[in-house]
């Protein structure tokens, strides 16, 4: 069978099985809809918190932009990991004591105020609703490419889908189908990373063949310094960019990885807090098998393409690389006219063109592998694509419902407010669609920052709020709003007003957009602490609650006070 | 709450003495190994990685995943000895 045949056939299967799951599992009351009833497993959690965290960039771009950037891709793989550390030891256990549904929730009661929770839910929909355009966009690129439909109709597709589980069974259906999501997504992405290792170094562990040696018997990593270094590129495993930036790049993404409120939300379904625990633990290690996996698909991918490409005749290139050239992911231009490619650092005499998503799509046929793996890894990313949009989707009609109709409404009825949550969630799907489908030019560039705008408005007040019972509603606040402004606008200015300027000799301190959002952290960090020096301490009642979410015992299952 | 407070902010100490210690090789595996010493790091090998490099885009991890479950089985034990556990 031919590969369009094999990926109808295995993209089918999946989304009947997650629509299947879906209508099982429908959610009956609003603690089912927002947190699936606080009764999940903290291994379910685990996968489905992976599943909701690995998106479409992750499965698909994130191994080719190591690729291209050698070790400077390891901000992504530290940084999208290493937040996990965090959330696990500072967030998750104290969060889910505290037993509400929402990251504004606990801001507002935390910090006695409306006010508080208004910037909290303004945070929360700006940062979900930047990342869930992005995330549609890629459903939309993923099926396009795989069942050669336009990309319009491929968000209207992923809408229809995303719209059945979300809306229907809220957490409870997306947790669910996450689960079954993250099976799909990790089998497709290790298939052919196996395959391919073997291929090279003779180990079937890619996290080993990343170390290993190829058929000459040089190690892989110093075959591709060496080969790259005489091409004119940077070595693979040297830093190109700033020691300062990479570590202040690496701060804000494993910092906003803590404080992204789709992802805080998941521990908010585990029946104790020895669960948010342990669960933390869980979806660390599912991320982890990709996260140690993507470096190894990196270094293969780059290898095989330069090895298959490089100073070779251009009319006897391997197959895969004459199917990708339709799809313009691979351009070739012969500038000196002597029939052969010449792979090369210089723009000018360049004569190779791969986009970085080459690494991950293209993997199975370099490896030559039957064609239902390529089928595979269309399902692969699909699911990639569709749990991260689902999670942000609950946030953002939870965020509606919950934070905003009910904190000012209290009164209204739980089978209303459920209908509220519901219609929200469809909204949002359509919204999300609607930027999928014409995709502002902004938001491509604005994804990378949410983790930036988490990192400096959400995870300081946070952390105060559990480790220290002296900062009080004005210097929450304070923070919040100087930490967004403060990284917004340095983003602003070197992004949209002055990109020119936009370069490592005008950056402050060398720190670059992508990292400023660790400056932003420590700001709100300062203007927190300060601010709540001169202004009168929490009332008791505040100071009893903190000393009540340190402790484990009572925490009973997420209710509604 | 209102259990004997002496006893609960020793708990707390025990709490942020175990957190301090593990954020500290948190830090020594990610920034310290990864990115501040990666130079000196990759001098020495281990098998076809040079150090530095295999921390930043290996090792940190699987230290990650190991820190977590070291915490949960920490803070499981402090939890029954200051009985504070659920159930």
């Amino acid at each position: 069978m031919d590969i369009l045949t094999w990926t109808y056939i295995l993209v089918g299967l999946s989304f009947s099985l997650y629509i299947g799951i879906a209508i099982w599992s429908r959610a009956g009351s609003t603690k089912e809809f927002y947190v699936a009833g606080g009764g999940v497993s903290p291994l379910a959690n685990g996968m489905a918190t992976a599943a909701d965290w690995m998106s479409a960039a992750s499965f698909i771009s994130m191994a080719g932009i190591i690729s291209f950037a050698g070790y400077d891709g390891s901000v992504y793989l530290m940084g999208w990991t290493g937040g996990y550390v965090l959330l696990a030891l500072l967030l998750a256990p104290y969060l889910r004591k505290f037993g509400k549904f929402t990251v504004p929730d606990f801001v507002g009661d935390r910090y006695y105020s409306n006010t508080a929770k208004v910037v909290a839910v303004i945070c929360a929909l700006f940062i979900s609703f930047t990342y869930v355009a992005g995330q549609m966009r890629g459903v939309g690129i993923v099926f396009s490419r795989y069942l050669e439909v336009p990309i319009e109709w491929g968000v209207v597709i992923g809408m229809c889908i995303v719209f059945f589980y979300a809306v229907l069974g809220g957490m409870k259906g997306i947790t669910y189908t996450q689960v079954a999501q993250y099976c799909v997504l990790i089998f497709a992405y290790m298939v052919p990373a196996i395959f391919v290792s073997m291929q090279l170094t003779g180990n079937p562990v890619p996290q080993l063949g990343l170390g290993g040696e190829l058929a000459d018997g040089t190690p892989l990593l110093d075959k591709l310094d060496g080969v790259l270094g005489e091409l004119g590129f940077a070595e693979y495993t040297a830093g190109r960019k700033g020691m300062t930036d990479i570590f202040m790049i690496t701060l804000a993404l494993m910092v906003g990885t803590a404080g992204l409120p789709h992802v805080i939300v998941r521990f908010f379904t585990v029946p104790k807090v020895k669960d948010a625990r342990l669960s933390a633990g869980y979806a660390l290690v599912f991320i982890a098998i990709l996260y140690t996996t993507a470096p190894a698909i990196a270094a293969f991918g780059i290898y095989n393409a330069i090895n298959s490409t490089s100073e070779k005749e251009i009319s006897s290139l391997p197959v895969w690389v004459s199917n990708w050239q339709k799809t313009n992911l691979i351009a070739v231009d012969d500038k000196n006219g002597d029939g052969k490619i010449q792979y090369v650092a210089d723009p000018e005499t360049n004569e190779l063109s791969i986009d970085r998503d080459i690494m991950v799509l293209a993997s199975p046929e370099i490896a030559e592998l039957p064609n239902w793996v390529v089928g595979l890894v269309a399902a692969g990313a699909m699911a990639a694509a569709l749990s991260t949009a689902a999670g942000l989707l609950l946030v953002i009609s939870t965020s509606v419902s919950r934070d905003l109709f009910k904190t000012f409404k209290p009164e209204i009825s739980e089978k209303k407010e459920l209908r509220i949550a519901r219609i929200a969630a469809a909204g949002a799907v359509l919204l999300a669609g609607y930027f999928g489908v014409n995709p502002p030019g902004f938001v491509a560039q604005v994804v990378a920052f949410a983790f930036g705008l988490a990192a400096a408005s959400f995870f300081p007040v946070i952390i105060m709020g559990i480790f220290s019972s002296r900062i009080n509603k004005e210097g929450a606040i304070a923070g919040m709003v100087s930490g967004l402004v403060f990284t917004l606008a340095y983003i602003i200015y070197f992004k949209f007003i002055s990109p020119e300027l936009n370069t490592a000799d005008h950056w402050w301190f060398g720190v670059s957009p992508e990292g400023i959002g660790s400056i932003g952290m420590f700001i709100n960090f300062l203007v927190c602490i300060v601010v709540s020096q001169f202004t009168p301490a929490p009332p008791q009642s505040v100071q009893d609650m903190i000393q009540e979410i340190r402790i484990p015992r009572g925490a009973g299952k997420a209710v509604d006070h | 709450m209102a259990k004997d407070s002496g006893k609960m902010k020793a708990y707390w100490r025990k709490n942020l003495k175990t957190l301090f210690f593990l954020l500290l090789i948190w830090f020594l595996v990610s920034f310290g190994f990864g990115i501040l010493w990666v130079e000196e790091l990759n001098a020495i090998r281990l098998g076809g990685y040079k150090l530095g490099f295999w921390f930043a885009q290996q090792g940190s991890i699987y230290a990650f995943v190991v820190l977590i479950f070291v915490y949960v089985y920490r803070m499981n034990k402090l939890d029954k000895e200051f009985d504070v556990n659920e159930e």
